[in-house]
């Protein structure tokens, strides 16, 4: 066992308000400047959508993260040292700036420069790049709120196979926000597949970060990480990507994306995890096997020769005793409502996500013959509104009862919450359901509901 | 202690800095998959170094949000760097969330605006203009002759009026600016009045000064202030109707009390980001919550059930959620919390005295008052003006009884003490059903009452139902509660009347099925929806809550959707009560400080009154919107009373009302008041006098009788902080071709003869141009600084220093200078001040000291409340009374303004404030205390007409006295007020605001973060002890009257008007038939095929208002440009593709943009989110070859006469508080695909 440590993130997607102040904060921090203009460390996503740059989690089509070979060993699915080596001038698996966007600015000065005329003075969009008059036909967000939906919601990867369930009707619209940064893997593809080794993960905190002096603009990170967040600066021709704010993270503040979270759902921590197991951990055969393996290899902060291992690397105490009181440690094992995004991928991302409950019904549905008492306000969680396999597909490689479970687990602390607010009863019935105690319902509830600042970071 | 302090630092992170230090530095570990290092070189030296920043100033954002959020503005050598949001805001508590931190995408993006290519960096003033003026100084070195000479030139000012909105600004400099716009205003005042000098500033709450002081300017030389919290559609009517009280409603905070949440037209993430998490969060407490929302909107998502009525539809929804909670919570049972909370809160149990007609069934008339009665037959809070003194049964007594707290306690003698709710053991009757009076059972009689779902006008038809019904002294009378049951249809065995046979009767208005025909809400979900709220109201004594918004409160009969939703929270008990009761968020209407804001802002404390106009009705007149009305009052006039409007062109009916008192007219006579004031001199003859006498003998007229008339235009307009002409001017083209007269793309038609004003002059030439000066003071170069003739550059918010409230939580912070104002601009309050001095120093030669006649209106929170009985209309003008200045008509007041002193007097606090004191509601304190701590930290003026007053030198002085006038900021104030309230109430309140006494709140204070504010006579919650805000919880608790002719929360109201438009109880009126009034709106034109929809304009996710819509960041998330959205199956039947070009047109203007198309967008219905200036991404139209249209191209001002009355009770005048709305909702459009080649 080689315990190391990880700052990690857990977001809350129930919470999720699709507001963007995250995008905005961390872009005009980190990324409003020449070169970068397309870029979003962070970015937000409507879910069904297409995303940023749009389809990237299509891997048959970006072949971005790991997949095991025939012996069943971990490969890059970019391909081997030798494919990648032999496609360095020109990656077939990058996308362009179009899959991206092309990013506009507009002639504002004409509103106050326009010569007397004979109509009232506009200012067009020009290209950021060519400086040309342009049409604007795409952009980082492009299908926010399932804006243009008929032509594009259906091409959500996601929904692979699910057409006969999933309707673009207005009947039964579901949306939900994905706000997306670095992922800042423990089996990070983009490190692997760099020519250069100018990528590299720190190793008191595991942020992944690219070296601007060692980066030699081969892109293969880009095209190897299959959550497309590292990002060419072409002005420098060099890598860039979500630093997980390191000077401020240092500074001991939170991010950026997590300070300003209006929703208030991101919560950092330090996990430790043991780096011995991560190459058997990421290499377990079965997709659905996966989510365990990524939570057996985060250590118990609690366990005593965790933290004999821990404190034989260097690991300070102030550091484990941070691992203790760690948010996430809570969310992903304790709680186990938090879930990677994309498991399959095999990169063990380290930034993971409480599915969102949303549980409207259908707006049309007949619930006249729901004779339940007045008393009874919630429905029950089978008729959620969100397809649970477009979830799972999402969240869990594929297995709806990991899904449906974390629901169950939200939706039960809403009742057995009710029942205490406003009836003053204790719903044992819902504890043994959940599989939670009392205690634990509340400890939960007030995590996610109350989420002071010092309980968020 | 704030809330970051309290918990400490954020123990997970804070050591990183030390302990990597102290790592290995290299160490490579790889396992050919994972790579993990410490490097040792200095790379990530650029990203430390772009984190780094100089200084962290404090700031906010001032755009009518509601946010009111604190920032942390960066600045690194000298220049903003960006913002990110400040999280020190005081802690609510262990057990509930905070507020941290408050802000959103808009917010986060400003700072773009210091330094972007289109800001206002230099004065311009359109080159034509500009010349000419130059030209003309040459010809006379004074500037008010040198602008006579111009404007008075019909050739040159057509000239530089038709270049409005095109191009061609020069850059010029503040001297001769300034200059200009006060040669306009000296120029106006003298020869046409000093009420044709007009200004447009909105929302004091979003930056105090800002408002204040050019408010204050225009208020001492006698300009008229324009209203917009009504014209915004923002002011939801209903709450004056029912409260007697503009608005007040729960802080964000109080939502997380909550049990039962319906968010009904309010989508909470996109026009509540910050307030947004207490939503998602108390869901985990176990609150239920119900969005109502015709399309799959943001806050859907977080929604438990989802409602999706038809547009427009909500009242019948509500009116059969009502229907369910009357008969099961108080027919078929009762439930004693809301029994006993109707019986004491509501009128419920008051008498209305029932008309008999023909046939023996009845009509619904007035409230039965003392005054109809034999004084030997009443008992209880008895005196004088009795005719406010309604009644109800008592039970305990048997006799008819006026209660405690109504009208004639607030305002007679012995009325003192006696103004309050206690019931004094009395057991008020709600329902005469099964009751007898005076040994005579009760019988059914039967009433007709109105129903708008069927019939050929928008008057609807009629329904009989019936109610238990006795005769007092003759008159047949029933309770307001058995009329409730009877209009809603719950029926009780042997009334007379239809009723119906269940919830599934579809035949009977009021049933849930009956509501499904109307709103395609399933009538079960109705049903389960209405018992849940109603139960869960009854569980937890009142925390059903809802939260409601523009999208139910923009429409023309948004009055009667509000009061069908506000029944079902005082039916239920949910008013006054934390986690309960209305949550109206619509506009940041509330300044917390009112007292010192209203004080200073219209400078009240050197004369009074203030010309105060409803914005609406001025821009209806203005615009001559009135010209092109395509139906008139009597469309809306419902059968059922027999009441008719006195007149019916809508021109006429805002006439009649200006003329009776009911509501302001502004410019006022067709004469300079000035000289009218000097015409009365002559002859020695007091000014109201000479007025009256004038009026009654036809030689002096209202300006609204003759619009078009040169000598009623307004002359001089300056906005700041706002952008009319860009965003909110409903009717844009209309603007643009009559108040400008520039190019204007109106294709409708004016009102047909016989549908024309009466009383009003109609010219066969409508004016075209009204306007001599239009001024911006802006930093962004929006839609309305296009089209002025003079732009002044504004600091930003990130520039100035000033004072932010919202009702959306209780704290008051700063606006602060981050850095000084870049290139030439000024702040809003230096900007004003120099027009001030400029203006003082033309008035030497041109205006000295002059005498001024105000017509104000009867007004609210005073004794005119009982100026007009039972809101009876007398029209003096057709001989029915006199004319009695302040009782039949206008009050008249006199002011005398030395115009030479007006810069003096706007930079200290005048001495009238220390003799006359401060008012608010009604409430009057001499803050002598107050005037000395402020003379103290802001000193005084050493000589001048304001020797020894405190100093109001800038913006800093001017928040300071704000500050130290208001009880909400000042314990000392708050103390005071609600002693002084007691008196009047006999009820001990100011142990509210003791724990405060001592304490004040500084500027000081308020830069450094926010500060909460105390409990104050001021408002109607209790935040003592830290308590969540929620409007009513004092009137509960103390036992204070609602400002209303009852003194309880009103669901019936009896003014003639409401009669005759069959609006006496809650009722439904579906949206106007657009189709039928305007018919196919003209597009026949040939080019290509659309559809007809709905066109709603709701609030954006990309931008405030038309604020941000233009910056790079908002455009770049969203489709970068205007778009409106539409549903699958209307973009299919008009061949219109995603991101196409579409063209919608309707009578009122064109509009070109791109289409969005979306399944979460129902069939009917089109979204052009507000709001969409011309300035951005907008090429030529095909239907007029010009620049595209505003989103409020396609709307344009529809008057509602109830909006206007007045006179009676809470039915009284009072800025922002009632008025006539600038409502769109109700507007169609045809949409269509046009070519995809666009030429800008």
């Amino acid at each position: 066992m080689r315990v190391m440590s990880q700052v990690a993130m857990v977001m809350n997607l129930d919470k999720c308000i699709g507001c963007h102040t995250c995008s905005v904060t961390c872009k005009q921090t980190w990324t409003n400047r020449d070169g970068v203009e397309y870029v979003w460390f962070n970015n937000v996503e409507t879910k069904p959508g297409l995303g940023y740059p749009r389809g990237y989690e299509d891997q048959d089509r970006w072949r971005g993260g790991w997949e095991l070979d025939r012996k069943g060993k971990l490969r890059l699915r970019s391909g081997g040292r030798l494919r990648r080596l032999a496609n360095i001038f020109a990656n077939p698996d990058l996308p362009s700036l179009d899959d991206y966007y092309e990013p506009a600015t507009y002639d504002f000065d004409q509103l106050v420069t326009a010569p007397a005329g004979d109509d009232v003075p506009v200012a067009r969009p020009k290209s950021a790049i060519t400086g040309k008059d342009m049409k604007i036909e795409w952009g980082a967000n492009w299908d926010d709120d399932l804006a243009g939906s008929p032509e594009i919601a259906h091409l959500d990867p996601n929904l692979k196979g699910m057409a006969d369930k999933v309707k673009m009707s207005f009947e039964q619209t579901f949306m939900f926000h994905l706000p997306r940064i670095c992922e800042h893997c423990l089996n990070p593809a983009c490190v692997s597949a760099c020519p250069s080794s100018a990528m590299y993960k720190r190793v008191e905190d595991g942020i992944v970060l690219v070296d601007q002096d060692k980066c030699r603009g081969w892109r293969m990170c880009v095209s190897a990480c299959p959550y497309k967040k590292v990002y060419i600066n072409h002005q420098t021709g060099k890598a860039e990507k979500c630093t997980f704010c390191f000077p401020r993270i240092e500074a001991g503040m939170p991010t950026v994306c997590a300070e300003t979270c209006v929703g208030r759902l991101r919560y950092i921590g330090i996990v430790l995890y043991d780096a011995d197991g991560v190459e058997a951990a990421a290499s377990v055969k079965d997709d659905s096997e996966l989510l365990d393996a990524q939570r057996n290899i985060i250590l118990d902060p609690f366990d005593p020769e965790v933290l004999a291992a821990a404190r034989a690397e260097g690991i300070p105490e102030d550091w484990l005793k941070a691992a203790q009181e760690s948010p996430i440690y809570k969310l992903i094992h304790k709680y186990k409502i938090a879930l990677p995004l994309h498991p399959e991928y095999r990169t063990m991302p380290m930034v993971w996500y409480v599915p969102p409950l949303s549980p409207v019904l259908d707006v049309t549905e007949e619930l006249g013959s729901d004779n339940t008492s007045a008393d009874e306000v919630f429905h029950t969680i089978a008729s959620l509104r969100i397809p649970m396999q477009y979830l799972a597909s999402i969240f869990s490689a594929g297995d709806v009862d990991v899904v449906a479970g974390v629901l169950m687990k939200l939706a039960g602390m809403r009742t057995y919450m009710r029942n205490r607010t406003v009836g003053g009863k204790i719903s044992t019935d819902i504890i043994e359901k959940i599989g939670m105690s009392g205690e634990d319902i509340e400890e939960m509830y007030r995590l996610l509901a109350i989420a002071k600042m010092s309980d968020r970071y | 202690m704030n809330a970051s302090e309290q918990e400490g630092m954020t123990p997970l992170v804070k050591k990183l800095m030390r302990t990597r230090s102290l790592l290995p530095h290299t160490e490579v570990f790889d396992n050919t998959h994972a790579l993990i290092e410490t490097n040792s070189s200095e790379w990530d030296e650029f990203y430390r170094n772009r984190w780094s920043h100089d200084k962290v100033v404090r700031s906010t954002h001032g755009v009518n949000c509601t946010g009111s959020c604190a920032w942390d503005v960066y600045v690194k050598d000298g220049l903003i760097t960006w913002e990110h949001q400040g999280t020190d805001y005081p802690t609510t508590g262990p057990d509930s969330p905070e507020y941290e931190p408050r802000g959103c995408p808009r917010g986060a993006s400003f700072s773009w605006y210091t330094y972007s290519p289109g800001r206002v960096k230099y004065p311009y003033i359109r080159g034509v203009l500009l010349e000419m003026y130059q030209a003309a100084k040459r010809e006379h070195s004074d500037p008010v002759d040198a602008w006579e000479s111009l404007v008075e030139s019909p050739l040159k000012a057509t000239m530089y009026k038709q270049a409005r909105g095109k191009g061609g600004f020069v850059r010029a400099d503040w001297e001769l600016a300034t200059e200009m716009i006060a040669a306009a205003h000296v120029y106006t005042t003298k020869k046409y009045g000093p009420d044709r000098c007009v200004g447009f500033t909105p929302i004091p709450a979003m930056s105090m000064a800002s408002f204040g002081v050019g408010t204050r300017f225009l208020s001492m030389i006698g300009g008229t202030l324009l209203s917009f919290y009504d014209w915004y559609a923002d002011l939801p009517p209903a709450s004056p109707q029912i409260w007697g009280d503009q608005t007040d409603v729960p802080e964000s905070g109080d939502w997380w009390n909550s049990s039962y949440m319906i968010m009904w037209g309010s989508n909470i993430p996109i026009t509540r980001t910050p307030d947004a998490h207490f939503l998602t969060e108390t869901r985990y407490k176990g609150t239920k919550v119900v969005a109502v929302s015709p399309d799959y909107a943001e806050n859907v998502k977080f929604a438990d059930d989802w409602l999706a009525p038809a547009p427009g539809t909500d009242g019948a929804l509500a009116l059969a959620m009502g229907h369910v909670i009357l008969a099961e919570f108080y027919r078929d049972r009762t439930v004693p919390y809301f029994e006993q909370y109707s019986k004491q809160f509501t009128d419920l149990p008051f008498l209305v005295r029932l008309e008999p007609g023909e046939d023996g069934v009845f009509t619904v008339g007035k409230f039965l008052t003392a005054a109809d009665l034999p004084e030997a037959g009443v008992t209880g809070a008895t005196g004088t003006r009795s005719e406010f003194r309604p009644v109800y049964l008592d039970s305990v007594t048997g006799k008819i009884t006026v209660p405690n707290g109504t009208l004639a306690d607030r305002w007679t003698d012995e009325g003192k003490g006696r103004w309050n709710l206690d019931l004094e053991g009395q057991d008020p009757v709600l329902s005469l059903y099964e009751d007898s009076f005076e040994g005579v059972a009760s019988r059914g009689v039967e009433v007709v009452l109105p129903r708008f779902d069927e019939g050929e006008t928008e008057g609807g038809t009629v329904m009989n139902r019936g109610v238990p019904a006795v005769d007092v002294a003759g008159i047949t009378v029933t309770t307001v509660y058995d009329l409730m049951l009877a209009n809603y249809g719950v029926g009780r065995d042997g009334l007379p009347g239809q009723w119906a046979l269940g919830y599934d009767d579809a035949s009977v208005v009021g049933t849930p099925a009956w509501q499904e025909e109307m709103s395609g809400v399933p009538q079960e979900q109705c049903a389960r929806i209405a018992r849940e709220f109603a139960r869960n109201a009854e569980l937890t004594q009142g925390r059903s809550m809802i939260v409601m918004g523009a999208g139910t409160n923009h429409w023309y009969h948004s009055d009667t959707i509000y009061r069908t939703f506000i029944s079902l929270l005082t039916l239920t008990g949910c008013q006054g009560k934390n986690g309960g009761g209305w949550a109206h968020y619509v506009g940041q209407e509330k300044a917390r400080p009112v007292t010192g804001q209203q004080h200073m802002s219209f400078a009240l404390d050197w004369q009074r009154p203030t010309r105060h106009m409803a914005g609406t009705a001025f821009w209806y007149v203005a615009t001559d919107q009135w010209r092109y009305d395509g139906f008139d009052a009597a469309e809306l006039m419902s059968p059922a009373s027999g009441k008719r409007l006195g007149r019916t062109s809508f021109a006429d009916c805002l006439a009649q009302a200006q003329r009776l008192g009911w509501t302001p007219g502004h410019p006022g006579f067709d004469r300079n008041p000035l000289q009218i004031c000097d015409e009365a001199a002559a002859l020695g003859q007091p000014v109201a006098d000479y007025v009256v006498d004038q009026l009654r003998e036809g030689k002096l007229k209202f300006a609204i009788e003759d619009p078009d008339a040169p000598e009623n235009f307004p002359r001089v307009l300056t906005l700041w902080r706002s952008n009319l002409i860009g965003n909110s001017a409903k009717g844009n083209e209309y603007f643009l071709r009559h108040l400008l007269g520039t190019t204007d793309a109106v294709r409708g038609m004016e009102t047909p003869h016989e549908m024309r004003p009466k009383d009003i002059t109609w010219r066969e030439n409508a004016a075209r141009g009204k306007l001599d000066l239009l001024t911006t003071i802006d930093f962004r170069m929006t839609g309305s600084a296009l089209f002025s003739d003079i732009v002044l550059p504004a600091a930003t918010w990130y520039e100035k220093q000033d004072l932010s409230t919202t009702d959306m939580h209780p704290f008051v912070h700063a606006l602060n200078a981050a850095i000084t104002p870049a290139w030439e601009s000024r702040t809003d309050y230096d900007a004003f001040l120099v027009i001030a001095d400029k203006v003082s120093e033309m008035s030497k030669v041109h205006l000295g000291t002059r005498t001024d006649v105000v017509a104000a209106p009867l007004t609210h929170d005073t004794p005119d409340e009982m100026a007009q009985p039972h809101g009876v209309v007398q029209d003096w003008k057709t001989g029915e009374v006199d004319p009695i200045p302040g009782v039949t008509m206008p009050r008249l007041v006199t002011i005398e303004r030395d115009y030479t002193k007006i810069g003096e007097k706007m930079r200290a606090v005048g001495p009238l404030i220390s003799t006359a004191g401060t008012t608010v509601k009604g409430v009057t304190i001499v803050p002598e205390s107050a005037i000395e701590h402020l003379a103290k930290l802001n000193g005084v003026q050493r000589e001048g007409v304001a020797k020894g007053r405190p100093r109001l030198e800038s913006a800093y002085h001017f928040c300071e006295a704000i500050l130290a006038l208001s009880g909400a900021t000042n314990g000392e104030v708050s103390v005071a007020g609600f002693k002084e309230l007691e008196k009047r109430v006999g009820k001990k309140m100011h142990d509210l605001a003791e724990e405060n006494e001592e304490r004040k709140i500084t500027f000081a204070q308020a830069l450094s973060g926010p500060q909460p504010v105390f409990t104050t006579y001021e408002w109607s919650g209790s935040e003592k002890g830290g308590r969540r805000y929620s409007p009513f919880t004092i009137n509960l608790e103390k036992e204070k009257p609602w400002h209303t002719i009852t003194g309880r929360q009103h669901y019936f109201v009896d003014h003639d008007w409401m009669q005759a438009l069959g609006e006496q109880l809650p009722v439904y009126r579906p949206p106007l038939d657009m189709a039928r009034h305007y018919g196919d709106q003209g597009f026949t034109d040939g080019k290509g095929t659309g559809v007809t929809v709905r066109y709603l304009t709701p609030h954006s996710k990309w931008s405030i208002h038309s604020q941000y819509q233009d910056n790079p960041y908002m455009l770049g998330l969203s489709r970068g440009g205007p778009v409106i959205w539409m549903s699958v199956e209307d973009a299919a039947e008009a061949g219109i593709k995603d991101n196409e070009w579409i063209e919608a047109v309707n009578r009122n203007g064109v509009v070109t943009c791109r289409a969005v198309v979306s399944h979460r967008m129902p069939q009917g219905t089109a979204y052009m989110y507000h709001s969409k200036d011309r300035n951005i991404d907008v090429p030529k139209t095909e239907t007029s070859g010009k620049r595209g249209g505003i989103h409020n191209a396609l709307t344009m001002i529809m008057m509602k006469p109830s909006h206007f009355l007045g006179g009676y009770g809470q039915f009284t005048y009072a800025f922002n508080y009632y008025g006539p709305t600038g409502n769109q909702r109700d507007e169609l459009t045809v949409i269509r695909r046009r070519s995809q080649e666009v030429q800008y």
